[in-house]
């Protein structure tokens, strides 16, 4: 197991070093970040001299080898626009977006297996059929227009929950949190929602199918043979099997969650990460871009190490070897 | 104890209502069981043999039900009883072995959980109490250290192994009956031997009444006491194995048995029933095997009824090998 874990991280390091160099120089191709801090009336000289202070002189691979040289001291660049850390703005915009992301990832649980289970142990019924047509308009539908869409509902024609913002947060371990207070939670449920709709259609499918397939298999059969309950059977027996693939598709998608944040996030005015991303590429803010995209990178790689581990405690036939990943 | 067979079924009828129409997978099954008996219940795929087992459990999926007809279990009715009734009746009274012991046991769940469930669903046991009790079925069929065993994930033990558990926990609850739906089709043939032994001492030993399903007719002839032969959706001949092997009454039952290999007729061209199993949404009317039977005429368009020869054997059709019609011993009647 920790041959395993160490293995994995090894190949992580190897993901990141690989996505550094295509993110530090893709991104010298979409634009001259100089043309935003330079003014009409200035002249040539002063134009330089804002190049030389931002670094943006020397050549890219010296541009490089010194981004490199201080991410290893856990310096990822200076922002141009802020003049503070790059990864301190992205850390200290992180625990809204991660906030957002969990509620989500909730919501696909809490709506998603349920309703998958009904729908797949009574597939005839209008309601399952309801429930397909409404899966099926959750994944075509696009995120940002289910945003517009919600915010119209709710907020403007109803004017049930607020549109942007995250309300009132309490500090949780100093960290400002918004699902403490009633406001904060009212300001989460619209954006939230809109980021989870896609997961779970996501769910309620792989649950269906996986109840679908399930329940027809003889271990179910001689689950009934042996006078369970039917309550045992489907929260035990069916539950179980088909929380594997539930389990590890979520986790996958875990940092798609955050990824697609960016959307929801600018639709909600929601202050996270996905937002100053935005706001960065406008401006073309090239250090919060490479450092926004490196911990998205990093984020993506932790969150498939914890899949693996916890897939092996789901399905004990999965025992995780030092074969690799 | 008392003379009346433990299981009774009269005249069973379970039909799956089909979008392409009512197929009759059983069509007036009659047949009982006797405490410590082994009934062997053969006939070639499709004939309704597993679709009676199921029956008898009260475990018929939808779309299809029991029409009609009586299961009779130590007396008591099955047939319309709620399914909360039901439930406490399986496992308890009636258990079932399925035929692949690859499926049968729940892969995500540990042996243990999956033995001591079976216990705490039909009474109020203590964890403890239930876990020995568990440990103590897999003794009698045969696991060495079941302790250890107990820990394991089925996907740990080999199939025949899988099926002994599957057995132990069929046997738990100390049931009166089980059915045992080809349970030996999946192993090899020594280890089938091991397990076709160990179920003949604990029927002999417990007074247990079984339905031994197959269509191994070479398993059947070594286990069963007696012998019901079904086709389509029915029993078409029953009585004791040895007299029904030895000298069957029904042509498709002679069919079957020419059908089996054997070292008599090596290198010998194997007999085949001519023809295929009706479609049992289009059953013919009359008897069913008519149209494949060398025997049949214009009498087999009306259905024959399961009528006795002698005490203790029974057959359903109109031209039976019996002793006044057929002097010769079993010759190959299929053959071309």
């Amino acid at each position: 197991m920790s041959v395993f874990i160490l293995r994995r991280l090894m190949q992580s390091a190897l993901v990141m070093v690989a996505m550094a160099v295509i993110v530090f120089f893709g991104i010298h191709l979409i634009g001259d970040p100089v043309w935003m801090f330079v003014s009409p009336d200035m002249d040539q000289q002063d134009i330089e001299e804002v190049t030389r202070a931002l670094g943006l002189d020397r050549p890219i691979w010296e541009q490089f080898g010194y981004f490199v040289l201080s991410a290893l001291q856990g310096d990822l660049g200076t922002s141009f626009i802020f003049g503070e850390p790059a990864l301190g703005l992205i850390i200290e915009r992180m625990p809204a977006t991660l906030e957002l992301a969990f509620t989500a990832l909730l919501m696909a649980v809490a709506f998603g297996i349920p309703l998958g289970l009904y729908a797949g142990l009574y597939p005839d019924s209008a309601v399952s059929k309801a429930i397909m047509a409404g899966s099926i308009l959750g994944f075509s539908l696009p995120t940002f227009w289910v945003g517009i869409m919600l915010i119209m509902v709710f907020a403007v024609i109803l004017g049930w929950l607020p549109s942007t913002g995250r309300g009132d947060t309490v500090d949780l371990f100093g960290v400002p949190v918004s699902f403490l207070t009633l406001d904060g939670l009212k300001h989460l449920l619209l954006p939230a929602f809109n980021l989870a709709l896609l997961k779970i259609s996501l769910v309620i499918r792989l649950t269906r199918a996986g109840t679908r397939e399930a329940i027809h298999q003889d271990y179910i059969k001689f689950a009934r043979a042996k006078g369970l309950s039917t309550r045992r059977i489907i929260g035990v027996h069916l539950l179980k099997n088909i929380l594997i693939p539930v389990v590890t598709v979520l986790g996958l998608e875990f940092g798609s969650l955050i990824a697609f944040s960016v959307v929801t996030e600018t639709v909600f005015a929601w202050p996270g990460m996905g937002k100053l991303l935005i706001e960065a590429i406008q401006q073309l803010d090239r250090p919060i871009i490479v450092a926004y995209l490196i911990m998205i990178v990093f984020l993506f790689v932790v969150i498939n190490l914890i899949v693996d581990i916890l897939y092996s405690i789901l399905d004990p036939r999965v025992r995780l070897g030092d074969r690799g990943a | 104890m008392n003379d009346a067979p433990t299981l009774q079924v009269t005249d069973l009828k379970t039909h799956f209502f089909t979008k392409a129409g009512v197929a009759k997978a059983v069509d007036g099954v009659t047949l009982s069981v006797n405490r410590g008996e082994v009934l062997g219940l053969v006939g070639e795929s499709g004939s309704g043999k597993t679709v009676t087992g199921f029956s008898i459990l009260g475990l018929v999926d939808q779309p299809g039900r029991i029409v009609s007809g009586s299961i009779r279990l130590n007396g008591e009715e099955l047939v319309g009883k709620p399914e909360a009734d039901l439930r406490k009746i399986r496992g308890r009274k009636v258990a079932m072995i399925f035929q692949d012991p690859m499926m049968t046991l729940n892969p995500v769940l540990r042996v243990d959980t999956q033995m001591i469930e079976a216990i705490r669903a039909h009474g109020d046991v203590s964890e403890e109490a239930a876990r020995e009790r568990s440990r103590e079925a897999l003794v009698r069929v045969g696991i060495p250290s079941p302790d250890e065993r107990l820990q394991s994930y089925p996907h740990q033990f080999s199939g025949g192994m899988r099926q002994r558990v599957a057995i132990a926990i069929a046997l738990l609850n100390e049931p009166d009956l089980i059915v045992a739906d080809e349970p030996t089709t999946a192993l090899d043939v020594t280890i089938q031997a091991q397990i076709l032994y160990e179920v003949q001492k604990l029927c002999a030993e417990t007074g247990l009444a079984m339905i031994w399903i197959t269509h191994d007719l070479a398993v059947v002839g070594g286990l069963a006491d007696r012998l019901a032969v079904m086709y389509a959706g029915r029993v078409v001949e029953e009585g004791p194995v040895d007299q029904v092997l030895d000298a069957p009454l029904h042509p498709y039952t002679r069919g079957l048995i020419g059908s089996v290999p054997s070292h008599n007729r090596r290198g010998a061209r194997l007999s085949q029933i001519p023809g295929m199993t009706p479609s049992l949404l289009h059953l013919p009317e009359g008897c069913s095997f008519a149209a494949r039977c060398p025997r049949a005429d214009d009498a087999c368009r009306v259905m024959p009824p399961l009528e006795g020869f002698g005490p203790s054997r029974a057959a359903r059709c109109h031209h039976p090998f019996t002793a006044e019609n057929d002097g010769q011993e079993i010759d190959l009647t299929f053959n071309e």
